[in-house]
This record gives C-alpha cells, sequence and structure tokens, in this order.
C-alpha cells in the first residue's frame, strides 16, 4: 500500500506530499506521523503541498487535524508551499486553516520552526 | 421576385438624381454632423453603397441572409463602425439609411405608370430599407458594447498594481469599490506577487476604497485569509475615520488582522516585523 515517506531533519520532520490522498493514505499519515512524533521526540513538522494542484475540503480538514494531534504532542506544525489557485479555493470553500502555521516554502517553514524553537528553549 | 429587379432597375436609371436628393436629404437633416465628417466623405460614401445596393437588388432577391446582400452588409457595418468609434449618436447613424427613402420613394412613384401597384414596391422597399437600417443600429450597439468591455478590463488591470515596498514587503493600493470579480483579480495579482518575491508581509491599503460595507470586509478578509495560507501576513492601512465608524456600527470583526490608520505606521510594523530599521541621520539644511 502506498505510504507517504516521513522524512527527519534534525529535530523536525519533513512530509511531502505528492499525490492525490484518498481516505486510507490520511488515516495511515496520520499514524506514522504521530508515533514517529514521540519515537523521535520531535519539535515541529513540515508539511510539503507545493506539488499539489488540488486541494479539496477534505485533505484541507486532514492537515488541521494533523496539526492539532502535533499540538497535543508538543510539536509545531507549518504548512508550507501552498499553490495560489489552491489557496483561493480554500478561502472560497471557507477553510483558512486557522490553526496552523503556514509559509511560502519548506525552506521559510524550517526557519519559523527554528523561530518557535529558541523562543520556547528561552 | 422580380420586384427586387424592377427596383434596381428604376435605381439604376434614376441613379445620379436619387444619389443627389439622398445626399441633399443627408445634408438637411438636423443630424448631420458636419464636425465629424466632411461633405466630401459623406458623399462618398454614399455612393459606394448605392452602388453595393443596386447590385444586391440586380440578383432578384430581398432576403438580407442570402449571399447577395453580404457585400451591403459588409460595408453597412463598416459605416456604423466608423461612425460609432468617431462619436455619432445611433439616431445620427441610422439617418444615413432611413434617409435613402425619400428619395427612393420619389422615384416609385414617378415611375407608378407601369403596371404593377405602387404600394406593394413601397411596401417592399420600405421593409428593406427598414431591415439596413436596424442592422446599421445592431451594429453601431455591438461595437459600443465592445468598446465598453474593452475599457472595463482594462480598468481591472490598471486598478489593481501589486508594489514591492522594501524586501519582503508589499504594498496593494485598492482603489475604488471591490467587487467579487475585482477581488478575484487583487488576491490573484496579490498571491503571484507573494511568490514572486517570497514577501512575507502584504500592506493592503484602502485610502481610495470609497465605502466599506459588509460586502467590501468580506472580500478583503477573504484576501487576508488566502494571503496567510501562502505565509504571508496582511497588514490593513488607510482606514479613514468614517469607515472605521462604519465598520464597527455593521458588526464587521477586523480582531484577526492588524489595521493601521496610514500606510506609514502600517509600514513601520511591517520593518520591524521583518528586522529592518530605519535611522535618522544628521541633514544638512
Amino acid at each position: 500500500m502506498d505510504r507517504i515517506p516521513i522524512l527527519k531533519m534534525g529535530r523536525f520532520l519533513l512530509v511531502t506530499i505528492q499525490v492525490d490522498m484518498h481516505d486510507e493514505m490520511a488515516m495511515t499519515l496520520q499514524e506514522d506521523l504521530t508515533s514517529r512524533i514521540v519515537t523521535d521526540r520531535a519539535q515541529g513538522v513540515l508539511i510539503d503541498i507545493s506539488s499539489l494542484e488540488i486541494v479539496d475540503s477534505f485533505i484541507g480538514r486532514m492537515i488541521g487535524n494533523i496539526a492539532g494531534m502535533a499540538r497535543l504532542l508538543d510539536a509545531e506544525t507549518v504548512l508550507v508551499g501552498m499553490r495560489p489557485a489552491v489557496a483561493i479555493t480554500l478561502v472560497e470553500l471557507g477553510m483558512s486553516l486557522a490553526g496552523v502555521r503556514t509559509a511560502l516554502n519548506v525552506d521559510k517553514g524550517m526557519l519559523m520552526l527554528q523561530h518557535a524553537q529558541r523562543e520556547k528553549s528561552a | 421576385m422580380s420586384q427586387a429587379r424592377t427596383l434596381a432597375q428604376l435605381v439604376r436609371k434614376n441613379e445620379q438624381q436619387i444619389f443627389e436628393e439622398w445626399v441633399a436629404q443627408q445634408m438637411a437633416a438636423v443630424t448631420l454632423r458636419a464636425d465629424l465628417m466632411k461633405e466630401s466623405e459623406l458623399r462618398e460614401q454614399s455612393r459606394e453603397f448605392l452602388r453595393v445596393f443596386t447590385e444586391a437588388l440586380q440578383s432578384g432577391t430581398m432576403q438580407m441572409d442570402s449571399a447577395v446582400w453580404k457585400p451591403t452588409k459588409d460595408m453597412l457595418s463598416h459605416i456604423s463602425r466608423r461612425r460609432a468609434t468617431q462619436g455619432f449618436s445611433p439616431v445620427e447613424t441610422a439617418t444615413f439609411i432611413f434617409s435613402l427613402k425619400q428619395p427612393l420613394f420619389g422615384v416609385l412613384r414617378k415611375d407608378a405608370a407601369q403596371d404593377q401597384g405602387l404600394e406593394d414596391q413601397v411596401w417592399e422597399a420600405s421593409i428593406l430599407l427598414d431591415k439596413l437600417g436596424l442592422y446599421t443600429t445592431e451594429i453601431y450597439q455591438q461595437s459600443r458594447e465592445s468598446v465598453i468591455s474593452r475599457q472595463q478590463e482594462e480598468l481591472l488591470e490598471l486598478s489593481t498594481p501589486v508594489v514591492r515596498l522594501w524586501e519582503n514587503i508589499l504594498a496593494l493600493p485598492l482603489i475604488g469599490t471591490l467587487d467579487s470579480e475585482r477581488t478575484q483579480v487583487v488576491m490573484e495579482n496579490l498571491l503571484e506577487k507573494i511568490v514572486e518575491t517570497e514577501a512575507l508581509i502584504a500592506i493592503i491599503d484602502i485610502t481610495g476604497v470609497p465605502t466599506v460595507d459588509t460586502l467590501v470586509a468580506q472580500h478583503l478578509l477573504k484576501t487576508v485569509a488566502a494571503a496567510r495560507l501562502m505565509g504571508a501576513d496582511c497588514i490593513i492601512s488607510g482606514i479613514r475615520p468614517q469607515i472605521a465608524q462604519t465598520i464597527i456600527h455593521l458588526g464587521i470583526d477586523l480582531s484577526q488582522v492588524i489595521t493601521k490608520a496610514t500606510l506609514a505606521d502600517a509600514l513601520a510594523v511591517a520593518l520591524q516585523r521583518t528586522g529592518s530599521t530605519i535611522s535618522r541621520t544628521a541633514v544638512k539644511v
């Protein structure tokens, strides 16, 4: 079965979603990610959706859920790489993903996580 | 359909007379725009039209949608379009055709001694000219509408610039009312620019927006939400005192967005957030 790979980068986890997700895949991702946050003692999660051309309300809600779960496990989630067309569609759907932090690309998302980590330890 | 041929013969026979009378009619009409068109041009148009018109009649059909009438219609569209852009009114444009009636009927009346009934002929000719007249009006309207829609598009493009104020800071000065269509364009432009410049902060300046109602506010909030999804924070600036009052009276919630009274204040916040500082040095007076 298809799985979405989760890469470890220092204290952060990087998830790149490149294919259209169906329900089962999303559930697997949630399970994999939450257990990896615990085992790797991750402090941040980067979800890269730069290769997604279509994001529907299902994926939108799932990303919101993942962010909520990660926060419970004391990890910050940053959603990066959203395309302009996707952003417009999500807003028109009424999903502004209020609980999720966002950044333009992986680079900036990483900076944002590092900044948040520094603030936490200070 | 020999009536068309008879008419064609008549017109051909009396072409010079019809032409002179027609031009005289047009010159005498109150709708003549001597300021927009010279007499020589009018004469040339009239003569050319009469020639094409007779040729079409010669074919023996009065069906406007047949191929023989195409040159006539083409010429009429050309004239109508030209006049529409020159600034003629619809009445002034249609007069070109309708003033042909009198000279044409005059010739028909003189010829009434012939075997065919005068009434029938006048009726046929009248229908024909009416159709042509309506056609000019239609074309006139079309060209006017195309001008309007083109201007609307240009206005849309002109009125939504996204400027780079500083490193990582964009400004979006909005001028005019925000409707759904414009919001779409504004949003697209802003998001594209965010990708292009990797901006972290976008300042939406609404100094030029005359009124803010619930709909406009909703559009503004949509734009802010979309920019946030792309990782850029928005600051709304240029809120006039009256608008601040309206927003509160309408119960619009802008508490999720940073708002500033002036663009300068917004820029100061944006610079602070991106880690830039401005310092003042002594200036020689």
